[in-house]
């Protein structure tokens, strides 16, 4: 799955401040079987999220987003619930680091969770730091991410990477 | 005319190949050194080998040590264990310590796997605890090791720093754990999440290597990336160089602490909670369970027996320290005072096996986390405090304040605890 990360566009679903790994990824539901764990994300802030939710969905959050474990099941779960992308106020650093080791797209800009209403039309162009609200004519800057992180974006996370290092370790 | 680096800057900078770097800025460096335990060893090793690297970046750089369940309680973590020894030979990692040779943090420094100036990264949060040898060190998740497995190299914020300046000399009774304890209230982690916090000062000498580790290894408790002592060529606390905050602690005006539950935030000092009845009392863990912090532990013991009602958990930090508190009757004496002596590693302290909690139960530990469930059941209570404190709580079944335990306020020299402010064995400051 490649995606155009100049060009990520998508409904919003809004949430408030400090939401942690503990809301996404809740530690009583670790042993049981994946598709039993996503029923649960983010439950405890918004319990229609997990059903509801639709492959290419945003989620805008406030201040801290991801505080709390080192988890990488956080990240995971949103992406595997087809989410593309979380923008928020500001990330927790954990957080913001195993969601590009995996490959979501998890990106700081300060002010969005003010200026966007659930269901907004958000538009994210990683590259250049940027995001839009078409519906309210709002465009605001957003952190950049660094080119190695960006690369590691590029392939998708961690792992997608590691397979194309390891072609190269191959044809040496 | 720039500003001084501070230790990460430094560090960071050389890492990354450059003559200078500053907070905010990313950069790609070159790790000196990887460690991996037995939680995750088996994850990171199975992702290179399912996604086709057939070898490491430089096996060498690469420690693994089994330490947290061990010996396996379990068929699952036995069967975990057995995957990750095998990934190990396949990968040709030769640093690789069994059950039974301590704790990670601990093997690492014994072992001399860990020099002042290095950035180390490991698969576990504690891995602050180098800061102690002027490493900037930082736990990391397992897709990230894989990447740095792999590559030598990872992504780094450059993070701000905060300075904090120790200085006068511990009161009887009071220890490193108490200050670390102490920062967390006073300093916390709104000030220093995601900072470098870099110790300094005159007071720096009151605190040997063990002590050291004991602060360092919970910086990561305050939010912190790094914790760092100066060590070799590292220095901290730089004038000119940038720091967000400074804080200045005079050692002599600390009480013991004992962080209540369920945040290692909640930070009273001990007279506050004295004579709370306790269950259990746990004293090891990367936190607390080297040679000095056991010797202290018995200067309060010996002789002498635990309260009725009340059960006492040791584990040593490592092999080397099992075998050095036994030549100093140290383990003679514990057991004699009614001590549960295991064997080295992690113990209780993650809340996997050897010591959990049934609801309602209450137990002050030695180690680093309070938070609810974190060693069995969720009803139960944890508090953290001192070996000292640890020791002196045991003997009365409640806790107590170690100043006060009868016969031993008086003679300071009995408790072990030097008072000779020689401070830095082996940092080579």
């Amino acid at each position: 799955m490649t995606v155009d990360l100049a060009a990520i566009r998508g409904r919003a679903w809004l949430f408030g401040s400090d939401i942690s790994t503990d809301m996404l990824s809740p530690g009583q539901y670790v042993h049981h079987p994946m598709e039993e764990r996503l029923k649960h994300v983010l439950e405890s802030a918004r319990p229609e999220f997990a059903g509801e939710v639709k492959p290419g969905d945003i989620v805008v959050a406030g201040p801290n987003f991801g505080c709390g474990s080192s988890r990488e099941s956080a990240p995971q779960h949103l992406k595997d619930l087809g989410v593309a992308a979380v923008v928020a106020d500001s990330l927790a650093r954990i957080f913001s680091r195993n969601a590009i080791a995996i490959g979501l797209v998890a990106i700081a800009c300060p002010t969005i969770s003010e200026v966007v209403e659930d269901g907004d039309v958000v538009e994210v162009d990683v590259i250049s730091g940027r995001v839009n609200i078409p519906a309210r004519s709002v465009s605001l800057e957003a952190d950049r991410i660094p080119e190695p992180m960006l690369d590691v974006l590029r392939h998708g996370g961690i792992e997608p990477l590691l397979i194309s290092i390891a072609a190269e370790q191959r044809d040496e | 005319m720039y500003p001084q680096p501070t230790a990460a800057e430094e560090i960071l900078a050389r890492a990354a190949g450059k003559d200078r770097v500053s907070a905010g800025e990313y950069v790609v460096a070159q790790v000196d050194a990887m460690m991996m335990h037995d939680i995750f060893a088996a994850d990171v090793l199975s992702m290179l080998e399912r996604t086709g690297i057939k070898r490491l970046y430089d096996p060498d750089k690469v420690t693994v040590v089994f330490d947290h369940m061990v010996p396996p309680p379990s068929v699952s973590a036995a069967a975990h264990q057995a995957k990750a020894r095998e990934l190990v030979r396949h990968f040709g990692i030769s640093a690789f310590f069994e059950i039974g040779r301590g704790i990670c943090h601990q093997v690492m420094v014994e072992e001399g796997r860990v020099s002042p100036g290095q950035l180390v990264v490991a698969t576990d949060s504690h891995t602050t605890t180098y800061g102690a040898l002027g490493v900037a060190s930082s736990g990391i998740g397992s897709s990230e090791m894989a990447y740095t497995l792999a590559t030598g190299q990872l992504w780094f914020k450059v993070p701000e720093s905060i300075s904090i300046v120790l200085e006068g000399r511990f009161s009887y009774g009071v220890t490193a754990k108490d200050l670390i304890l102490y920062l967390m209230k006073a300093v916390g982690s709104t000030e220093a999440q995601y900072r470098s916090v870099e110790f300094g000062g005159p007071g720096v000498g009151e605190l040997d290597l063990a002590d050291r580790m004991t602060v360092s290894n919970m910086g990561v408790e305050m939010g912190a990336k790094f914790a760092i002592f100066p060590a070799g060529f590292v220095q901290t606390n730089k004038e000119g160089a940038n720091y967000a905050a400074s804080h200045t602690v005079l050692l002599d005006s600390l009480a013991p602490q004992i962080a209540v539950p369920h945040h290692v935030e909640n930070v009273v000092d001990v007279n506050e909670v004295v004579g709370t009845p306790l269950d259990q009392v746990f004293i090891g863990s990367c936190t607390n369970g080297r040679l000095e912090d056991l010797r202290q532990a018995a200067s309060i013991l010996r002789g002498r027996h635990i309260a009725k009602g009340v059960r006492l958990i040791v584990t040593p930090a490592s092999a080397q320290v099992m075998e050095a508190a036994a030549r100093e009757g140290i383990i003679e004496a514990l057991t004699e005072a009614g001590a549960y002596v295991g064997g080295p590693g992690c113990g209780p302290c993650f809340g996997g096996h050897l010591g959990l909690l049934a609801p309602g139960e209450r137990c002050l530990g030695t180690h680093n986390r309070n938070f609810r469930g974190r060693m069995g059941s969720a009803d139960a209570e944890i508090y953290l405090g001192s070996p000292m404190t640890a020791a002196a709580s045991a003997l009365m079944g409640a806790i107590a304040d170690p100043r006060e335990v009868e016969g031993i306020s008086a003679g300071r020299e009995l408790a072990g605890v030097s008072a000779s402010g020689s401070g830095g064995s082996g940092t080579g400051e």
